[in-house]
């Protein structure tokens, strides 16, 4: 499989434009398997486009995506199914289906490639919501029911009950408490690690991507302008990155705003 | 050089034309390519089985209110409207016959198909408008889950099934609301009204209007799906998908009810 030197996901030249605005303007990355990637940016800077392109949701204009080192371009319409069934994703408002049931929700990619019986589905539900510590209890609740802390771990249960090798999370962390918020980063750490995954962040929230990240990577008008330990985050000796850490307004990164 | 103005407005004027009609034309491939996929994933297995139920439950069972009210009251309308326009020349015996055939062949699957459009094309907009904008359809494809196969193929295919079933519904109401004016009001026996009623009405009167029925499911549930699947831009959004559903499904069951009417009844 992958080897020492091949990274799980490779990015070369990546480039995404919607109508007259760039978006990707030729990212490269590489991205180590088993490790944890934090990828770092403001708003509007391309990340979710990203991890979109990666996931197959977007095509990107120029450029090229291995995953296991092969070009996800050149795959057919089978191969390249196989490869996002082992994918999971984490989205950014849950995206949890809201007319089906927690524990559909959860066992939806069990059930749709039929590894598992409806019946066995439930059992199934409750193992996993327990990972991310949840009682069974919420399995007959419906999305709606739920809380935005509670969403985001049924959306976890749901992105890790395939065991996928891969796995995005979207700004994880946006919209919670700072205590939810540290509670979801160790979650996501914990399933990580017990899957032996590959996991993508992204985020502009620093002490989660320090939390959960083992590299990191700086995203700056569709350019990869930093990667490093996440470990590092906030003295890098890069000025924009220091600058994002710290979220100080004067620096490198000039916030377009019209006064 | 410069054009003088008169042709220069002569030329916007054939560009504003020119460019509306590669908009239809390209609305319209757009379209039919979706329809496509769409038909082609029910073709190829998994099959939601499931979903199909769900969604023909939602059609026939729930719009069969509506549906019954509209026929019934046309078919009273039609009966009071013959009788006292056809009372001029003296042909008020036809009333039961201008009923069935306008409620088999015509009124029938175009109410029911306008009245579906405004329930079903409105619901599936917004649902799947919905599940777009909530990243929903996104995290389908992130979960080995075709979106196409999933949300749209089962809905067109219940749509297409569920909307004759209507009609026949509506075919029989209506007469029964025609019925119902005709011997309460207009004078006409029971049995008299009845068999005008079915002396004159050919298996294919009912045919034509079911074919036309399973036309119009198709459309309704097409567009209710294809704008909710092109929505974007949060709640307006979603509100532009579920107006433009039920519009371009109004429109296209009146171009198609012509279309359609031309094509089975005159050789």
């Amino acid at each position: 499989m992958s080897g020492a030197g091949v990274p799980k996901i490779r990015l070369r030249g990546l480039a995404k434009s919607f109508g007259p605005k760039v978006v990707l303007d030729g990212v490269d990355l590489d991205i180590r398997a088993g490790h944890s990637m934090v990828i770092l940016g403001g708003s509007g800077s391309g990340k979710s486009v990203t991890i979109k392109c990666i996931l197959g949701l977007i095509t990107p204009d120029a450029g090229t995506i291995e995953i296991d080192g092969r070009d996800v371009a050149k795959l057919s319409r089978r191969e390249r199914e196989a490869v996002n069934d082992r994918i999971g994703m984490l989205f950014q408002n849950g995206a949890l289906f809201d007319s089906l049931p927690v524990w559909e929700n959860v066992c939806f990619k069990l059930l749709a490639q039929r590894r598992i019986t409806r019946r066995a589905a439930r059992d199934k539900a409750a193992e996993v919501l327990a990972q991310v510590g949840l009682a069974a209890s919420v399995s007959d609740l419906y999305p709606s029911e739920l809380s935005g802390g509670m969403q985001k771990r049924v959306g976890l249960a749901r992105a890790i009950a395939a065991e996928p090798d891969i796995i995005f999370f979207d700004e994880p962390t946006t919209g919670l408490d700072p205590i939810m918020g540290a509670v979801i980063d160790g979650l996501i750490v914990d399933c990580v690690k017990r899957l032996g995954a590959t996991a993508v962040s992204i985020t502009h929230d620093m002490a989660s991507a320090r939390r959960i990240g083992d590299d990191a990577a700086m995203i700056h008008r569709g350019k990869i302008v930093w990667t490093g330990a996440a470990a590092t985050l906030g003295e890098t000796g890069n000025a924009m990155v220091d600058q994002f850490a710290r979220g100080e307004r004067e620096g490198p990164i000039q916030m377009e705003l019209r006064k | 050089m410069k054009a003088p103005e008169p042709l220069d407005r002569a030329l916007d004027l054939t560009a504003a034309i020119g460019r509306a009609a590669i908009l239809v034309l390209r609305g319209a491939g757009a379209v039919a390519l979706f329809a496509a996929e769409a038909i082609s994933h029910l073709l190829r297995p998994p099959f939601y089985g499931r979903l199909f139920l769900k969604a023909f439950i939602e059609i026939a069972w729930f719009s069969l209110p509506v549906v019954a009210l509209t026929a019934v009251f046309t078919g009273m309308v039609l009966a009071l409207q013959s009788y006292t326009g056809f009372a001029r020349f003296n042909a008020e015996g036809a009333v039961a016959n201008v009923v069935v055939l306008s409620i088999t062949r015509e009124l029938g699957p175009v109410l029911a198909g306008l009245m579906v459009a405004g329930r079903i094309g409105a619901a599936f907009a917004a649902e799947i408008g919905t599940m777009r904008v909530t990243d929903q359809i996104d995290a389908l494809n992130t979960l080995s889950t075709n979106p196409m196969k999933y949300l749209v193929a089962p809905r067109l295919l219940a749509g297409t099934i569920a909307m004759p079933l209507l009609v026949v519904i509506a075919d029989i109401l209506g007469v029964m609301g025609g019925w119902l004016i005709g011997t309460q009001q207009l004078g006409f026996s029971s049995g008299a009204y009845l068999k005008a009623t079915f002396d004159f009405l050919e298996a294919w009167d009912v045919i034509s209007g079911l074919i036309k029925a399973a036309v119009f499911g198709f459309v309704v549930t097409l567009m209710g799906c294809w704008c909710g699947y092109q929505s974007g831009g949060g709640a307006q959004g979603v509100g532009r998908a579920t107006t433009s559903a039920v519009v371009s499904s109004s429109i296209l069951i009146l171009a198609l009810d012509y279309v359609l009417t031309a094509m089975m009844f005159t050789r």
